[in-house]
């Protein structure tokens, strides 16, 4: 609402940094005098109906933040010594022209690589710079295993040969109000606490207008939290355990014979492989391996398989166990065994909405932006293709593990340049982060496109470019759905938006360079759903797939809707839903689910076990914070001001320390300032702390690094990932540790 | 004009604090000023082991949005609640919602 006349009101759909996340709410911007003045959530949004989260309501505070970026920069001191100058757009352009240029042509274009965080607006361009520069190494630096919804998506991808989501009624403008829609009756919640999260295309609170609405919740999370609490059951599992516990369930739904038998005679193929494959995992076996009690296990496998429709929604913990692809592979197993597949208030399968590409999700998508020849050349190099063929098969990304160590190595060809775009890899999601520094150091020559400096851009940039945020910007946006574009309202500095920058390299790395601007490209890619970037713009900024597209539920495996041949069935080798899966087979993985033990812990490492009796979990979401970002947000940071740890009250008593007392996470790798938070919320075998902080208030240069060292839990998380696939098992929830006080 | 007030579904509150923010941002108040501060309650409960609530609370600072009001609009914090669980309106009727809302709270801040 405004009270004043000269204020413009701009609906846009929010997408990447500002809020941060992986949403795409509609919010309102008021702008006057090409300022924004203020940000409201769009009721006409169907996606959030005029809800907004805290970081998107603080949108003003960090547009103008006074420590924003706001024009390129150059490094004049040693790298580290945190003096930048100020330099002009084409300066910078040449500057990183050149050296690309000259990297490419002594080394080679993989000895680029390519360097992106999570899911968010930057996956497209940047990827599309990687592509037009000819590097074959796109990769997600840092995330061990890349373990944050790849392997889910690989899981799915190898099962049905599509991903899949909970329904909840977001396909459709009407949302719970469609005739066509049910709400699930009972929905398990696997390794997330949904409110504080917008995640993978998912509205977090969507989970909880399904609750008022009657939806059951089985709860699958080693903390007390508010989902948790208001579950039906609530099954506290020992951190990366999920899959002997995904085993277990299938064990009790199959041997009870509560599978929907004619969509598994219909539809799936290698049932009974997998029924063999169960009978592994008895719920006994289960429960003494999850720590969950039998009864329960039992009980909530029971309550799922016996409501139709039923849902599941699970979170990045999933991809972070050991063999995270099978993990997730497993629990896709429970949604296909009991026909809750593309049915409403089911798990339904999500494409591109309209079949728009902004980010290349899979094989498939790059294969349609880049042409099979370059895909194929390009798979042949990427780092990691030799050794795990799913690396090579599937998504387009390389090894970040294997990325990490051959910058150090050198082995089998030298890594000169990094063009590290909206990522704190230092700060945020790099495991060994203290070996990631000290070998991204090596590089000859390193990019960083952000919009606040942060240890990453201070340790390692010798170029800085200002990026924008989602409200300075022409983009869009397919994730699932809705089709939305962002639109540009204000300008800030000379910043420019992640796609400008790409294209405008891109055209001087690659003469043949398809587009020149965006507007170009955003209309190309929307040419396959017929509507105009202005179009949208003028329509509030967002879409849905029309009915008996292939992009909108329901029932398309009925309808022949998935398939390019047309027939009705899934995108398998088969055809079916493969149970025993013909892609994991043919990328040398398991193609039955199985469980393994976590590498550290107490059936593993005992001894280590007996040294560092508690189990660290990591990176739970906080409502003010979307990983490394947002902590110089006034707004947000006073509401969390500290990086905490939650300790239960007994062990707080075994090792004699107080609320809001100071203290070290320590274990082999290093210990790590946490102030303590005596909680309920945690098991006493288990403590929980926030990842990826940094304090912008402290000072920059090195050594400082803004007191990165202090204070990043992630040097003390090992690597490599713990999966044979490539894909998962970041060690991020299943670190050993103890507290040490920090006076002794 | 009836006496107004803001009903709050606690049961339902996440915690997510977009109240907060949204009544600093529309009152154009500096961080360590707020109308509404959340606050998390862990507990052993009767039926569970743990519970664990949420409850803001409009403080002094609370003018319930008079201006939006006068324009036909929600306040700023019920407006973007997330999980939806608040409700602005004459007192009168928010009790008879509290009657039938167990675990909520109904406040009168003017």
């Amino acid at each position: 609402m405004t009270y004043d006349k000269s204020v413009e009101v701009f609906p846009t759909t929010v997408w990447s940094a500002g809020a941060g996340c992986h949403g795409a709410c509609g919010q309102k911007l008021y702008v006057k005098d090409g300022k924004l003045i203020k940000i409201e959530g769009d009721e006409n949004a169907s996606w959030n109906q005029g809800r907004s989260c805290p970081r998107a309501l603080a949108l003003t505070q960090y547009v103008y933040h006074p420590d924003r970026i706001t024009t390129p920069l150059k490094r004049v001191g040693k790298r580290g010594e945190g003096k930048f100058e100020p330099i002009s757009w084409d300066q910078a352009f040449d500057t990183c022209e050149e050296k690309l240029k000259s990297i490419r042509d002594e080394f080679g274009a993989e000895s680029v690589v390519f360097a992106q965080g999570t899911g968010r607006d930057v996956g497209g361009p940047i990827s599309f710079l990687c592509y037009n520069y000819g590097s074959p190494n796109w990769v997600q630096l840092g995330l061990s295993g890349q373990s944050c919804y790849t392997p889910r998506l690989g899981g799915m991808k190898a099962t049905l040969g599509d991903f899949c989501v909970m329904d909840a009624g977001q396909f459709s403008a009407l949302r719970y109000d469609d005739p066509d829609y049910q709400v699930p009756k009972v929905i398990i919640v696997w390794g997330q606490n949904p409110p504080p999260t917008c995640s993978d295309g998912f509205f977090g609170h969507w989970v909880v207008d399904c609750m008022k609405r009657g939806s059951k919740i089985i709860s699958i999370d080693p903390r007390n939290t508010w989902m948790s609490t208001r579950a039906e059951y609530h099954l506290q599992i020992r951190p990366g355990t999920d899959g002997a516990l995904a085993l277990g369930m299938l064990n009790v739904i199959i041997n009870e014979g509560l599978y929907d038998k004619e969509f598994v005679d219909k539809w799936t193929y290698g049932f009974d492989r997998l029924k063999e494959r169960v009978q592994q995992y008895p719920t006994h076996k289960v429960a003494e391996i999850t720590w969950i009690p039998e009864h329960l296990i039992i009980e909530a496998a029971r309550l799922y398989a016996r409501n139709s429709p039923a849902a599941i929604h699970w979170g990045v913990p999933i991809d972070m166990n050991p063999e995270g692809t099978t993990v997730a592979q497993a629990i896709s197993h429970l949604w296909c065994i009991t026909g809750n597949v593309d049915n409403p208030g089911g798990n339904v399968i999500a494409r591109p909405s309209h079949g728009v590409t902004t980010y290349p999700y899979s094989t498939e998508e790059l294969v349609g932006l880049y042409g099979q020849d370059l895909v194929d050349k390009l798979n042949k190099a990427r780092i990691g293709c030799d050794t795990y063929p799913m690396v090579k098969g599937f998504r387009g990304w390389a090894q970040p593990d294997m990325v990490i160590d051959q910058i150090d190595s050198g082995t089998p060809y030298p890594i000169k340049g990094a063009w590290i775009q909206t990522a704190n890899i230092l700060g945020g999601q790099a495991a060994r982060a203290k070996f990631h520094y000290q070998a991204l150091k090596k590089l000859d020559f390193v990019v960083v496109v952000d919009l606040f400096h942060n240890p990453t851009s201070m340790a390692l940039a010798d170029i800085v470019l200002p990026a924008a945020t989602f409200a300075e910007k022409d983009s869009f946006r397919s994730w699932w759905v809705p089709l939305g574009v962002m639109h540009k309202t204000i300008q800030v500095g000379d910043c420019k938006s992640d796609w400008e920058i790409n294209i405008e390299m891109a055209n001087r790395l690659n003469p043949d360079c398809k587009y020149n601007n965006i507007k170009e490209l955003i209309n190309d890619r929307l040419s396959v759903a017929d509507i105009t970037f202005d179009e949208l713009v003028n329509q509030g900024s967002q879409a849905m797939p029309p009915e008996g597209h292939s992009s909108r539920p329901y029932y398309r495996y009925e309808k022949g809707l998935l398939r390019h041949d047309g027939k009705p069935g899934f995108t398998t080798e088969t055809g079916r839903i493969e149970l025993y899966s013909k892609a994991f087979e043919s990328w040398d993985v398991d193609p039955l689910p199985f469980y393994r033990e976590p590498a550290q812990g107490p059936v593993n490492t005992p001894e280590l076990y007996e040294k560092y009796p508690l189990i660290m979990i990591t990176g739970a979401r906080s409502h003010m914070f979307f990983h490394s970002e947002h902590r110089m947000i006034p707004w947000l940071r006073e509401k969390n001001p500290e990086p905490y740890v939650e300790v239960h009250p007994d062990t707080a008593k075994e090792y004699g320390v107080y609320d809001g007392e100071w203290i070290y996470l320590e274990n082999d790798m290093g210990k790590v300032k946490r102030k303590v938070r005596i909680s309920l919320r945690v098991h006493p075998q288990m403590i929980h702390t926030l990842h990826s902080w940094w304090k912008p208030e402290l000072k920059g240069s090195e050594p400082d690094l803004f007191g990165v060292w202090d204070y990043q839990i992630n040097q003390i998380i090992p690597g490599p990932q713990d999966s044979s696939s490539g894909f998962g098992g970041g060690q991020y929830k299943t670190t050993l540790c103890k507290l040490s006080r920090i006076n002794e | 004009m009836a006496k107004m007030g803001l009903f709050i579904n606690y049961d339902y509150c996440t915690g997510c604090q977009s109240c907060a923010v949204a009544c600093q941002q529309e009152h154009d108040f500096p961080a360590g000023k707020c109308g509404i501060t959340v606050t998390e309650y862990v507990y052993p409960a009767e039926k569970k082991p743990v519970a664990v609530d949420f409850l803001p609370f409009p403080n002094e600072l609370c003018d319930l949005c008079i201006r939006r009001h006068q324009m036909g609009e929600d306040p700023a914090c019920v407006k973007h609640c997330q999980a939806a669980c608040m409700m602005f309106g004459p007192l009168e009727q928010l009790v008879k919602e509290m009657e039938k809302t167990p675990r909520s709270a109904l406040f009168s801040p003017r």
